[in-house]
């Protein structure tokens, strides 16, 4: 045990994620990895499969939902401190720019996801709770053009995911850093 | 009148000089004003109808009263514009599952016999073609009306309907016992050219 001392303000240091910033982390990392589990599965389903209709409701519904989320996790990084990067110079350099990408492919594959949806006017309904209504924008093949991006954005977001996790193990294990258990809420 | 006169005398000496081969009974379907339609409409597991169409197409026929049996149409169809008012059924219905616009963008339906009477109801038989396959299909016709237009040209309208199993084409997507059949409504009103 050679730190037991847990983080304990709400904002994030220069040193240290807060309790919000580490939430909306993992809350984001269960949503992702479960949105992208259900949209490879969904597609699947037969016409005469029981989750035919709600799987897609719900991925459609988190979704929705994980946008909000990382629009305030966007905010919330903009009034608050970053914690410094750990590692070589190069490598706080690939992190710089790995997170931004990761950052951009989430809002990609969210506005695809959305046009997907409403390119014929209709609604996206979340939970049956709220109708999130269609752009007045709409383009030609907009379906098929928003359903292409979706699904290779969402591809290339897994590599970048399995990148990121690969990363974060490496400085946790190898360069024992600490920067997995920073994002645990661990005081270094 | 007279101008109508001179200009169908006109017409009529273009059409002897040329011989037979444009004759006053050619048409072009009215695609430009949308005075046509392509519809499909398939059961929905058996209890219903679901009805979509196809927003971009274009065709021509040939028709003489004088000489029913000759009639001729051909019809091609962008299937890329299919349209059901649903974004992700059109999507889906787009991809290879089903239709794959993408790599059969058209499809067609060329007459290579027609069985009419003389106001044009009865059945024209052809080729249709639907993602790369080619099959055989009759459509039963029948004659809406014809005459004079305010704008000064001619038109003939008529509706025409078929059937055809999914699975003749290469469809073969589950969407169940009751829905495995096609039905197509062809309206088409040709101007006369």
């Amino acid at each position: 045990m050679k730190s037991s001392r847990w983080v304990r303000q709400w904002r994030s240091s220069s040193s240290q994620h807060g309790w919000v910033a580490i939430g909306l982390h993992w809350v984001s990392a269960l949503l992702i990895i479960g949105l992208l589990a259900l949209g490879i599965w969904m597609v699947t389903l037969s016409y005469y499969s029981q989750w035919y209709h709600p799987a897609p409701h719900l991925h459609k519904s988190f979704g929705m939902l994980f946008a909000a989320i990382l629009l305030f996790r966007f905010i919330w990084r903009l009034i608050n401190h970053q914690p410094e990067v750990q590692g070589k110079a190069w490598e706080r350099q690939a992190a710089h720019y790995g997170h931004r990408v990761i950052y951009l492919l989430l809002m990609a594959i969210v506005v695809s996801g959305y046009l997907l949806v409403t390119a014929e006017g209709a609604v996206v309904s979340v939970f049956d709770w709220l109708d999130i209504p269609a752009s007045p924008i709409q383009f030609e093949r907009q379906a098929d053009i928003a359903g292409w991006w979706h699904r290779w954005l969402s591809y290339l977001l897994i590599a970048c995911i399995a990148l990121h996790i690969a990363a974060a193990l490496k400085h946790q294990l190898i360069d024992r850093d600490g920067t997995l258990s920073r994002m645990l809420g661990r005081i270094q | 009148m007279i101008n109508k006169r001179l200009i169908t005398s006109l017409f009529l000496t273009t059409g002897l000089l040329a011989g037979t081969a444009a004759s006053a009974a050619d048409y072009v379907i009215d695609t430009r004003g949308m005075h046509a339609s392509i519809q499909f409409k398939v059961k929905h597991l058996g209890y219903s109808w679901l009805d979509g169409r196809f927003n971009s197409f274009s065709g021509e026929f040939s028709f003489d009263e004088s000489n029913p049996e000759a009639a001729q149409i051909s019809v091609q169809i962008d299937t890329g514009s299919l349209d059901s008012n649903h974004a992700e059924r059109d999507k889906h219905l787009r991809s290879d599952d089903f239709l794959d616009v993408e790599q059969f963008p058209d499809a067609s339906f060329v007459s290579t016999s027609a069985s009419l009477d003389a106001q044009g109801n009865g059945s024209i038989s052809g080729n249709f073609t639907l993602k790369g396959v080619t099959k055989p299909l009759t459509i039963e016709v029948s004659s809406v009306g014809a005459g004079d237009d305010p704008w000064g040209g001619y038109r003939h309208g008529f509706t025409g309907t078929a059937e055809f199993a999914m699975s003749d084409f290469g469809i073969d997507y589950n969407l169940g016992p009751e829905s495995k059949n096609v039905y197509l409504t062809l309206n088409v009103e040709g101007i006369r050219q």
